[in-house]
């Protein structure tokens, strides 16, 4: 076997390791209260920003584009039902894994790779306790609970740009938009954008701790990580994408 | 004589390519300050981090009061750990904590005691490396030679039975130097612990050690007395007493 491919079957192996301890330690201890705490308010919180103006431009465009498309074919009466679905269904989980996930990605990155060079991680298994315990299960369980919260958020803002659009642009009056909305978008669609929303969750912290607990090299190597983590973590929030809407629509 | 704290029996790790200890044999004595002396790259760093499993040998035997640890997962190493403490070559101290957080990390870990209690275990510790009313800084206001004294202080916290020290000089200078070595010497006075300190520096190992352990590419060359290091006939040690890192090919 080439040395490439050993490398690829030990990054799987140690990434699937990594994730099982997780999964382990958080079965088995409730994870610290106060630690998971600061983790939503440092991942979640702070987030709130990048995704709110993510949201509110792109529904803001979705609507000027949809009405633009749609007024060929003298359809331009279902910008909101365009508008709702793309953004509930796909943009607002997408989108937001995206930016949430380049800012808090690296930022974890960052912050366990540079813990990582300094011997930290080893200092805390030296006090016989446990790296993934108190790093990694608070990040996993904070981005696993305020992802699907900010998702939500940028549904709304989403759907609340176009609605300005529509107003202000479109001549489309405020409460015709919005029952369009509502017709438009149904429970399972909502669930299913939240439930390829947890996956996106999942990947972005356990990409951004692997990449963490195994960069090396100083300063330089913690900075080629944190690179790697946002690359990664966005690809592969794109082609799960794929793959979670075919299953969705499946069903 | 009293079975070994530590023994090392033909013990070898590679990381790739590149044979890092090749077939370690040597005993640490109970209640002995043990100098693994060597030049950089000469693997003594790695050596001492097998004793706490930090790093597990790809052949060979390490036993700690009797124990085989190779084998040991990190749950196993828990009770291991909770009675060696180390010292890490830059301190290792962690950054988002404060100084009383940082040496009562393995209080609060492994104790029930209260956060009281804790305050004057962390006092008491600290007044042991000769700092006080540091309690409320962070490691970024500290000096290399006082994040050393803390990190010595944290790892003392859980009054362990053995006490490691990579590269406790490393990066000091000499007057600071003199009062870690001052240190050391006074920690096995008075806790009656077990030391290992690995080191470049000469003037340090032949200052603290009771036994010399000298480490060239990988092999034990020679374990003895301090008079009987500087009566050895071997030339490698006669060339690192005398000229100091030249003995490193390369350096």
């Amino acid at each position: 076997m080439t040395g490439g491919a050993t490398r690829i079957l030990e990054h799987v192996g140690a990434f699937s390791l990594l994730i099982g301890r997780t999964a382990r330690e958080t079965l088995r201890r409730r994870p610290e209260g106060s630690v998971v705490l600061d983790q939503l308010y440092q991942l979640g919180v702070l987030s709130v920003g990048i995704a709110t103006v993510t949201a509110l431009f792109t529904g803001m465009v979705l609507a000027l584009q949809t009405s633009y498309s749609l007024a060929a074919y003298g359809a331009k009466f279902f910008v909101g039902d365009i508008v709702s679905l793309s953004i509930v269904r796909e943009l607002g989980p997408v989108l937001t894994a995206l930016m949430v996930g380049g800012r808090v990605g690296a930022g974890i990155t960052a912050e366990v790779g540079t813990m990582n060079v300094t011997e930290q991680i080893d200092a805390i298994r030296a006090l016989a306790s446990s790296p993934i315990r108190k790093l990694v299960v608070p990040k996993v369980v904070a981005i696993v609970i305020m992802l699907p919260v900010l998702v939500v958020l940028s549904d709304f803002v989403g759907i609340m740009g176009g609605f300005l659009m529509a107003v202000t642009s479109l001549n489309q009056p405020g409460a015709f938009y919005m029952q369009h909305v509502i017709k438009a978008i149904h429970p399972e669609d909502i669930l299913s954008g939240l439930g390829k929303t947890v996956v996106f969750a999942l990947l972005i912290a356990f990409i951004a701790c692997y990449k963490g607990l195994t960069a090396t090299g100083g300063a330089d190597g913690v900075g080629r990580a944190t690179t790697e983590t946002v690359v990664a973590s966005s690809l592969s929030i794109l082609i799960s994408d794929f793959f979670l809407t075919k299953l969705f629509l499946a069903f | 004589m009293d079975a070994p704290f530590v023994r090392f029996e033909e013990v070898h790790k590679s990381f790739g390519p590149k044979k890092v200890l090749q077939g370690i044999t040597f005993d640490i004595r109970p209640g002995e300050t043990m100098v693994v002396l060597g030049g950089s790259g000469s693997g003594k760093s790695v050596l001492l981090r097998h004793i706490i499993g930090l790093h597990r040998p790809d052949r060979g035997r390490v036993l700690v009061e009797g124990e085989d640890i190779v084998r040991y997962d990190e749950d196993d190493l828990v009770h291991v750990r909770k009675k060696i403490g180390m010292l890490f070559q830059g301190g290792a101290l962690f950054d988002s904590m404060n100084v009383a957080d940082n040496v009562g990390y393995g209080l609060r870990e492994h104790t029930d005691l209260d956060a009281g209690a804790i305050a004057a275990k962390v006092r008491e510790k600290l007044a042991m490396v000769e700092l006080s009313d540091v309690e409320h800084l962070m490691p970024s206001e500290l000096s290399g030679g006082m994040r050393k004294r803390v990190a010595l202080a944290r790892s003392i916290a859980m009054e362990p039975r053995g006490i490691l020290y990579d590269e406790p000089t490393t990066g000091l200078d000499p007057v600071t130097a003199g009062t870690i070595n001052d240190l050391i010497r006074s920690m096995q006075a008075r806790l009656s612990v077990t030391s290992v300190v690995v080191t470049h520096d000469i003037d340090s190992a032949l200052y603290v050690g009771d036994r010399i352990a000298f480490l060239f590419e990988g092999r034990m060359l020679f374990v003895g007395t301090v008079d009987e290091a500087r009566r050895s006939a071997e030339p490698e040690l006669q060339r690192f007493l005398s000229g100091g890192g030249r003995v490193h090919r390369g350096a």
